[in-house]
């Protein structure tokens, strides 16, 4: 197993996070894992991405420019990542992000609405966990139980109450997630 | 079971510091690497280990700071990025001069100038051929993993001790950035040895000690020099490191260092499956360079790329290990901009096949 991802949104909606947690499972299940940010001037509102790479392998590159995954979050990202998706890998996007429809016919596309979800939740906060559950349901490389072990590397332990309902948003995000477009 | 923690390079290299016992920490902050003096501050070494955390009111003062603290015999390290680091070399030449240990730390970004805040390797020439004036070497590391960094953190106070020379760690923002899985050594107690050469109070009975980077006299100077070159040929002789892949049956090489040896050794295993028998040398110590292993499969590879995010440095050192013997040809993006792997394979094509 090699899953090489990209997840882009806006800043302050937890791109970083979502891909630290991901790797921080990846650690917990024995994986090779490596996570790279965009630190360029980024500002709340701008674009923020980062790549996590988990591996049963030694990684060689932590540059990609090519993803087996993408999971955009707004439409600036979904113009600069659509293309570099790999003919087979998976488009994820969430759909209040999106105002143009990905255009790919040889990739798996998949949408959320995340957003809405998280309002029904009544916590916005975890909106990128119940995208990291859809990410599960549809690429299931990880294993849940180990994702939440990450999440309480990541969360201070100020912050453990909230693991539950971190672990329903993964539940949530598991059920809504739909495909657009399969391949056979 | 060894501590296994996910962690950014940056933190992973002052936590790294903390365990190998330093003394202190002096710096100033600067991105990419300003999470090095933020993750000394939030975790207060001092309460733990007596480490001393300071921010320095510049790269100057922190530089000086570390040179008064080498003589006294104590494990200090500073850290910055390349604008800041030039803003060292004053100092740093003046360490060497006066032969006292420390550690430096580059996570290099794009110049000249105050260029861009993105990785590269730009500062080759700058650390390897000595950024500051006289006839003077650091040993310079090169990690190309978070592992890598913590490891050569421990490594580069034995170095700097061992030899009584400044050590840099060479890295980029790619490796300051990113986070990898990375085991850490076990706390070494600071050390309370009193070095016969630091400035530590005159003993009853033994003559006092002088540090300085000042011979008036020439004859003196030049003794200096002489004395400089010995140590540097042992360094040459002792540390060389470098890691290899594949050269067993290779026909051409790639020669790439830190973040770019990663990147390339994807490139070389793209031209593999290409059926292109490439190898690569990822060194990883640039002064010594190994110039011993390239002289070996040169007699053996039709060519040579190095790859580099910069306008070619390290190139002109594999060209003279080769001595003309075959075409050693560079690529390199720069500025802030990172070579893909597939960029680099159409390179070499380029350059070797005639694509």
């Amino acid at each position: 197993m090699n899953e090489e991802i990209v997840i882009a949104g806006f800043g302050g909606q937890g791109v970083l996070s979502m891909g630290q947690i991901l790797c921080y499972g990846g650690v917990m299940q024995n994986k090779e894992v490596s996570w790279f940010p965009s630190y360029g001037p980024e500002m709340r509102g701008g674009t923020a991405n980062c790549t996590a790479i988990i591996s049963d392998e030694k990684i060689s590159s932590p540059i990609l420019n090519t993803y087996d995954t993408a999971i955009v979050l707004n439409q600036p990202s979904m113009d600069k990542f659509e293309d570099g998706i790999k003919p087979g890998g998976m488009l994820i996007y969430e759909i209040n992000g999106i105002t143009r429809k990905p255009k790919r016919d040889d990739i798996n596309i998949c949408q959320i609405a995340a957003y809405d979800e998280s309002i029904k939740m009544k916590n916005t906060k975890i909106f990128n966990m119940i995208v990291i559950g859809g990410f599960l349901k549809v690429k299931p490389i990880l294993e849940i139980e180990n994702v939440i072990k990450g999440l309480e590397k990541v969360l201070p332990e100020r912050y453990h109450d909230l693991i539950p309902l971190n672990e329903e948003a993964i539940r949530r995000g598991k059920e809504i997630i739909s495909y657009g477009h399969k391949l056979n | 079971m060894k501590e296994l923690r996910l962690m950014k390079g940056n933190e992973a290299l002052a936590e790294a510091a903390i365990r190998a016992g330093a003394d202190a920490y002096f710096g100033y902050p600067i991105t990419p690497q300003s999470e090095i003096i933020e993750y000394f501050m939030a975790e207060n070494p001092e309460e733990k280990t007596g480490m001393v955390i300071l921010q320095a009111e510049s790269e100057i003062a922190a530089i000086n700071m570390v040179y008064g603290a080498a003589g006294c015999g104590k494990k200090a390290i500073t850290s910055s990025s390349s604008p800041g680091i030039s803003l060292k070399q004053e100092g740093l030449s003046y360490i060497a001069g006066a032969e006292l240990p420390c550690v430096v730390v580059n996570i290099t970004r794009g110049g000249p100038g105050l260029g861009t805040i993105q990785p590269s390797q730009s500062d080759y020439f700058q650390a390897v051929k000595g950024g500051g004036h006289g006839d003077y070497k650091l040993i310079v590391l090169a990690p190309a993993t978070v592992q890598e960094t913590v490891d050569y953190v421990k490594l580069a106070f034995e170095l700097a001790f061992k030899y009584r020379n400044p050590v840099m760690i060479l890295s980029d923002g790619i490796i300051g950035q990113m986070m990898e899985k990375v085991e850490l050594f076990e706390q070494i107690p600071r050390s309370d040895k009193e070095y016969d050469w630091a400035t530590i109070g005159k003993k009853p009975g033994k003559d006092h000690v002088i540090i300085t980077s000042l011979q008036l006299q020439p004859e003196e100077q030049e003794k200096v020099n002489l004395r400089l070159q010995a140590k540097y040929r042992e360094v040459e002789k002792n540390e060389v490191m470098y890691k290899t892949y594949d050269i067993e049956d290779a026909e051409y090489l790639f020669v790439a260092y830190g973040s770019c040896g990663r990147i390339t050794q994807k490139a070389m295993e793209m031209a593999r499956k290409k059926g292109y028998k490439v190898g690569q040398i990822r060194p990883q110590t640039l002064y010594p360079f190994p110039v011993e292993i390239i002289k070996k499969v040169t007699g053996q590879v039709k060519g040579i790329l190095t790859v580099e995010m910069n306008t070619g440095q390290m190139v002109e050192d594999v060209r003279l290990a080769v001595s003309g013997k075959i075409p050693v040809e560079h690529y390199g993006r720069f500025g802030g901009m990172i070579p893909s792997p597939d960029e680099i394979l159409n390179a070499f094509e380029q350059k070797f096949i005639g694509g």
